[in-house]
């Protein structure tokens, strides 16, 4: 452990034995494929046309953004991540890579994927790129993860933004509704997500001082926690299909995923505490095949041509419009 | 330098190198997709 928290401090690549592959585990690829994969799927649905070697630049500079947002937290938890058994092999607890160059590669990559995604492809998704970078180092790595049992609920905002960034790339509007019902679905599933891998692991989130909510409220609380995040996920799953953004591809997809999810959740809140551990990892793989099935779902409706015509004239708008009349069209949101 | 930190070092050069000449051709690219049919049409 001192020889870890050494090595981590030891600044110089030039007598380096770290390779490329080292800098890409720096950019935690297994994240950067979720975050470019929901990004893709916003782009897909969003209306408007964008030049498929401008919508590949954007989905560059997404995934540059989300890598230099990896390596910057990286720098920062170096210590926690030496601690706990799941990170330790990262490039910076393990000391291949010094602290102060991880610094320097994050902060470069995320400047340059800024700057790229305002002079190739738009401001406006430039602007969310640096606040989704921003948020996910200064609020979520720098402040919360260390100081709130709330750390991953409100941190995960970052994480959910990229849909948003990718629908403004191409329709090159920040504030229409579905990215933002999106942004709520990943928002929301961030919790039992984050914190079925916690229950998994909470020795290892203990030893490092995380507050993470199994180490500071108990395994029952987190279980609660999980199930009530997990109807709620459901809710805001089939919404997108309620206000008629999305069609019987998407609604079925997101029916039955949030059926499997709920009753894998509630298996877990059932579970005898010898049986915690797999119940828990359970959920936590099932979160992400869920995630990456929801917005296939809603891709794949849009290519084969089944989604609703015009998604951001939709049901809602009506309802508003009966409800207010004069109310501003659903694109001006 | 050990012969393998020069090998690990000769590595991240070529990756370096890989990387600017990739976002060298995008940005080639990027021009002449918003450039567009104003390429050919430009005055001689």
């Amino acid at each position: 452990m001192t020889g870890q928290v050494a090595a981590f401090g030891a600044e110089g690549a030039r007598g380096s034995l770290a390779g490329p592959s080292d800098y890409l585990a720096l950019l935690k690829p297994r994240v950067m494929s979720l975050v470019v994969f929901t990004a893709l799927a916003a782009m897909i649905v969003a209306p408007g046309a964008l030049h498929p070697v401008l919508a590949i630049t954007a989905l560059i500079c997404i995934a540059v953004g989300a890598g230099a947002a990896g390596a910057l937290n990286q720098w920062y938890d170096a210590d926690i991540d030496a601690i706990m058994t799941r990170t330790r092999t990262r490039p910076v607890a393990s000391g291949k890579i010094g602290r102060q160059e991880a610094l320097e590669f994050g902060a470069t990559l995320a400047a340059f994927s800024v700057f790229a995604m305002a002079f190739l492809v738009g401001y406006v998704p430039a602007i969310l790129l640096a606040a989704t970078i921003a948020f996910y180092v200064f609020v979520y790595t720098m402040w919360l993860k260390r100081s709130t049992v709330q750390n991953i609920v409100i941190g995960g905002a970052a994480g959910a933004l990229p849909p948003v960034i990718g629908w403004a790339a191409v329709s090159g509007a920040a504030f229409d509704p579905l990215p933002w019902l999106l942004f709520l679905i990943i928002f929301l599933w961030t919790p039992p997500h984050f914190w079925a891998l916690a229950l998994a692991g909470s020795e290892d989130y203990a030893r490092a001082k995380v507050p993470m909510l199994p180490v500071v409220k108990g395994s029952r609380t987190t279980r609660n926690q999980i199930v009530v995040y997990t109807i709620l996920l459901a809710a805001s799953a089939v919404t997108p299909y309620a206000l008629g953004f999305t069609g019987l591809i998407y609604a079925a997809t997101a029916a039955i995923g949030s059926a499997a999810f709920l009753a894998l959740s509630v298996a877990l809140w059932l579970a005898p505490v010898d049986r915690e551990r797999v119940a828990a990892l359970r959920v936590f793989a099932f979160s992400i095949f869920y995630l990456f099935a929801l917005f296939t779902a809603l891709a794949a409706e849009k290519l084969i041509g089944l989604a609703p015509a015009e998604p951001t004239v939709t049901k809602a708008e009506q309802v508003v419009k009966q409800r207010l009349p004069g109310a501003p069209p659903a694109s001006n949101w | 330098m050990t012969p393998e930190e020069k090998k690990k070092l000769n590595q991240r050069n070529w990756a370096l190198a890989g990387v600017l000449l990739a976002f060298v051709v995008l940005v080639f690219v990027v021009t002449l997709v918003k450039l567009g049919a104003n390429v050919a049409n430009r005055p001689l």
